[in-house]
């Protein structure tokens, strides 16, 4: 039989927010354990959460920026269970009245695109940590993530494959980093994914039952892990047998899902309206003046990428897929670099060196104005396009200046004909076979004496003089 | 008369006089407290050195609103430095590290705080027999209650072992030991007083006030403590009038509404003759009694036992012995939970966690929880109707006076009706007050309650000032000897 797979996915995001979501403490990361912690944060006796208002606008800008209807009365919601690292006994979240609901997102995956449906994004306070290790027969308890701000996006369950969920969580992931509100990373754990996945029979309208998949921390795992997932659920119905619903966690060293609890097991969380909470009230004023701040979003800009700078497609896109990549792009073009020759040089040599040591844009120390000087070098003939290749991964690597690194290294191109006919004939009188296969019309040679002649003048002949003075050599 | 018989208005004049001093004034209170409390056990935990400390720093020319005024707070109200234990196993050690807004706020006003006062574990109960640390007995009969939660808090102010305390309120916590005691006891409008640093027993009932010697201090008491606190999302963000200033304004005109609801089958005869007086003699001052209906009045104690413990069974899953508190070992984690839990909590404590957690549960939120809510909106829009006619609603606080120890404790339905009259002034969030209004004829004090509108204490003020001003019910003070003898 034909089955096909139905995926709901859920996303964290932890916001860029200064403080936590009810307290003053600081949300910074990796700080000694219980160091970001007061009466609050651990639940002393008697203390009250005063809602974070930034968090609250983080939730709507993002929910302005995926079509979201903003609800003009939400409110927070405690869901009740026991566990050390959750100082309270519950969790303040949000139940049944969230910030945004009824949003979607475009996603494209092998050509397609698609509207993913999202049901709602809410607010909610994070857990601590427990820790296992160097305790002896003890655990021990870090609570300075307790009450750090989350945010929780939950889409349809529209999307219908393994690659469609990994494209869905990039888009999602680039849009948080577009406005500002989730730094998006993965592997610390700021931006977490969990899926609901089913299978069907194509062509049948009724949901499969659903497994519930968590510990995905990259897209890679989202996809393989759903792949997976959905093969098992394919080989269970196959064999005549039932999916059982319950909650499976990715193992990344074996690249398989495994059971972690089952129906049965779950808890009943018993949410209530929190009473220590007043409703959060948006009027159209405050949602206007988020509006204003929003920056530009990806599709919008990409847009904008093809008609401003004369972009192909696929330029504009990769250029759009992050904020910083982007905002490098547009500052080169102010600063007088040619759009095309800075996407392409952005999309070439610089994303491979970035990709090289798996850094962000952001994390590079290289500056526009110094892609720009580089350009600059060629336009005027000062360079060769080879040559800038080089002098590119050089400024890369030392932030030093184009015409700083061409000087030191003498790089400059040799454009003087008389120069370079010297070397020419150097080179022609040392390979007097090869002239003569050459006029006998092995005319492929031609680049075999460039390439003589750019390895004895180590790359810096301008590659146009070379040529035209080599055909006239060989044809005289 | 001696100085631990004054009232806040005695002390202050005679403290800004110069004619005592703070520490005069606490070393009084804390002699009667040696000479009284063995009897009555008001008292959790005294505060004496710190107390006399304090008052050694009070200058008499002092600033202070209210300097050197000794005042007892109700153990579920958080003090920094200073034992609060919400009269429980869970939490008989815990000290503080931060201070309740309330407390905040006495001290700068150069208030003393001589202690905590003994209460129902966690504020749940009406007779303060729920205490992990012993009973509190009535000082007009010492074989009685004081009434409950804030039993504690109420017996210290009737047997004169403080100048006035504070309680909390979550349906009838201050009124009803207020009534049962002779004292007068003020639930401010939910909001009008911070929650910061009271321990949480219903969230969306709770509010601290003033338990006081008569009407005027209960005033000048909710002066001190009332007001907007960044540190409570639900304290309203309102202008604090001066609740004194009204005090002695004439009541001629003032509408009374009289709930039918509230006289009916059931109701102490002696208690219905005193409160029936007690309106007779407001008429007579120039207010006008008005029947009224409340007519949602007959769900409000089911409605509250399924809201109250919902919280309850939320607000109380802190204690689970991983940080703070009580902790019983076990052998694995949920192991230790139950151990802990076991342990901590008092036989009321858990009915109450496991009716909440039981209404609160999947598949039955709908029919308790979600319905309780709609009943309490329904009470709210009685109230405001009513409040459509009349200015001030009067009723009795309690069904009954001070009923005796043990009486009750073995039926909870019973207990639950202790707080019949005073429960829906909660679940309204409207503002509440009991001053005495007679006595029974085994000389216990009765309660007359008067409800206002939302954020409109001065009215119930001003109509139980006036009240108060032309009895002299308020005057009347327990006699230990008499009581002793009673035994």
């Amino acid at each position: 039989m034909n089955y096909e797979a139905v995926i709901g996915l859920e996303i964290h995001a932890q916001l860029l927010t200064e403080s936590k979501m009810f307290c003053g403490c600081s949300t910074k990361f990796g700080s000694e354990p219980n160091t970001q912690t007061c009466p609050v944060c651990i639940g002393m006796p008697g203390v009250l959460p005063v809602a974070n208002r930034k968090a609250i606008e983080y939730v709507i800008k993002t929910g302005l920026a995926v079509n979201c209807t903003i609800a003009p009365y939400s409110r927070f919601a405690r869901k009740n269970y026991f566990y050390p690292d959750l100082p309270k006994g519950y969790q303040i979240s949000q139940y049944e009245l969230p910030i945004c609901e009824h949003g979607f997102v475009k996603i494209t995956a092998n050509g397609e695109t698609r509207e993913i449906g999202l049901t709602r994004i809410h607010l909610e306070e994070d857990a601590g940590k427990n820790i296992h290790e160097g305790a002896g027969s003890h655990s021990l308890v870090d609570l300075n993530r307790a009450g750090t701000p989350l945010m929780e996006i939950v889409s349809e369950p529209d999307i219908r494959s393994p690659l469609e969920a990994a494209e869905f969580v990039k888009k999602l992931r680039a849009m948080v980093r577009y406005i500002g509100v989730c730094d998006g990373n993965m592997e610390q754990g700021s931006l977490r994914c969990d899926a609901n996945v089913s299978i069907r029979p194509v062509g049948q309208k009724e949901f499969g039952t659903k497994t519930e998949i968590k510990n995905m921390n990259s897209f890679k795992y989202v996809e393989k892990a759903l792949d997976y997932e959905i093969k098992r659920q394919i080989k269970i119905l196959n064999e005549g047998g039932r999916i059982i619903q319950e909650t499976r966690l990715w193992n990344t060293a074996k690249g398989i899902t495994e059971s972690m609890r089952s129906k049965e097991e779950a808890h009943d969380y018993r949410y209530f309206p929190d009473p220590d909470l007043v409703p959060v009230k948006v009027d159209d004023q405050w949602i206007e003046q988020l509006k204003s701040q929003l920056v530009e979003l990806p599709d919008a800009r990409r847009q904008r990428f093809t008609s401003q700078y004369g972009l192909p497609e696929q330029d504009a896109e990769l250029l759009t897929s992050e904020r910083a990549i982007a905002e490098w792009f547009e500052q080169a073009v102010k600063l007088g670099g040619d759009p095309k020759s800075v996407s392409n040089w952005m999309m070439g040599e610089f994303m491979r060196l970035l990709n090289e040591e798996g850094k962000q844009i952001e994390e590079s120390e290289l500056r526009p104005a110094q892609l720009v000087g580089l350009l600059k070098m060629i336009d005027q003939n000062i360079i060769s396009g080879k040559i800038a290749k080089t002098v590119f991964e050089e400024m890369y690597k030392t932030g030093k200046e184009a015409d700083v690194i061409v000087k030191q290294k003498g790089l400059v191109q040799v454009s003087d004909e008389g120069e370079i006919e010297k070397i020419v004939n150097e080179i022609l009188e040392k390979n007097p076979k090869e002239v003569e296969r050459f006029r006998a019309g092995e005319e492929k040679l031609l680049g075999f004496f460039a390439g003589q002649i750019m390895k004895a003048t180590k790359g810096k002949a301008n590659p146009k003089v070379l040529n035209e003075l080599l055909k006239k050599k060989l044809s005289s | 008369m001696e100085l631990y018989n004054f009232t806040i208005e005695d002390a202050r004049a005679a403290i800004k006089k110069g004619e005592i001093s703070p520490v005069e004034l606490s070393e009084a209170v804390f002699k009667r407290i040696e000479a009284v409390d063995s009897r009555v056990h008001a008292f959790i935990t005294l505060n004496k050195q710190a107390a006399l400390k304090a008052a050694k720093e009070i200058s008499p020319d002092t600033r202070h609103g209210l300097p050197g005024i000794p005042v007892a707070i109700k153990d579920n109200i958080c003090t920094e430095g200073l034992k609060t234990t919400c009269a429980s196993r869970m939490l008989e050690d815990f000290i503080p590290p931060y201070e309740s807004t309330v407390t905040k706020k006495l001290k700068e006003q150069g208030c003393v705080l001589i202690g905590k006062t003994n209460l129902d574990e966690f504020a749940m109960g009406s007779s303060t027999e729920n205490s992990a640390f012993g009973h509190t007995k009535n000082p007009w009969d010492l074989a009685r209650v004081p009434g409950g939660s804030s039993g504690g808090s109420a017996a210290a102010v009737a047997a004169d072992m403080c100048i006035a305390a504070l309680g909390s309120d979550t349906g009838g916590s201050i009124r009803q030991p207020a009534s049962f005691s002779g004292v007068v006891g003020l639930k401010p409008t939910y909001g009008r007083v911070s929650r910061y640093g009271l321990v949480a027993f219903a969230s969306s009932l709770d509010q601290i006030g003033p338990i006081t010697k008569n009407v005027k201090d209960a005033a000048i008491l909710l002066n001190a403590i009332s007001g907007h606190d960044l540190c409570d999302s639900t304290s309203a963000n309102l202008a604090v009038p001066d609740f004194t200033s009204v005090l002695g304004r004439d009541i001629k005109g003032m509408k009374l509404g009289i709930p039918n609801e509230y006289f009916r089958e059931g109701m102490d005869r002696e208690v219905e003759q005193s409160v029936t007086q007690a309106i007779r003699h407001l008429e007579s001052l120039g207010a006008i009694p008005i029947e009224i209906s409340l007519p949602h009045t007959g769900y409000a104690v089911a409605a509250y036992y399924i809201l109250a413990t919902s919280e309850a069974s939320s607000n109380l899953a802190r204690y689970d012995g991983v940080k703070y508190g009580l902790r019983v070992e076990g052998k694995d984690l949920l192991d230790m939970y139950m151990n802990t839990r076991e342990a901590g909590f008092g036989a009321e404590v858990k009915r109450r966690i496991i009716l909440g957690t039981y209404a609160l549960s999947s598949g039955y939120y709908d029919a308790y929880y979600r319905k309780a809510q709609q009943v309490r909106t329904l009470i709210k829009q009685d109230f405001e109707k009513a409040f459509e006619k009349v200015d001030v609603i009067v009723t009795p606080t309690a069904p009954t006076p001070a009923f005796k120890a043990g009486e009750k404790t073995d039926d909870p339905l019973q207990m639950y009706l202790a707080d019949i009259f005073t429960i829906s002034v909660n679940l309204a969030g409207v503002p509440g007050i009991s001053l005495p209004c007679g006595f029974t004829s085994a000389n216990l004090p009765v309660g007359l309650q008067m409800i206002g509108k939302h954020f409109d204490e001065e009215t119930i003020l001003k109509a139980a000032y006036a009240y108060e001003q032309s009895t002299d019910w308020h005057m009347k003070k327990p006699d230990f000897k008499e009581v002793e003898s009673k035994k």
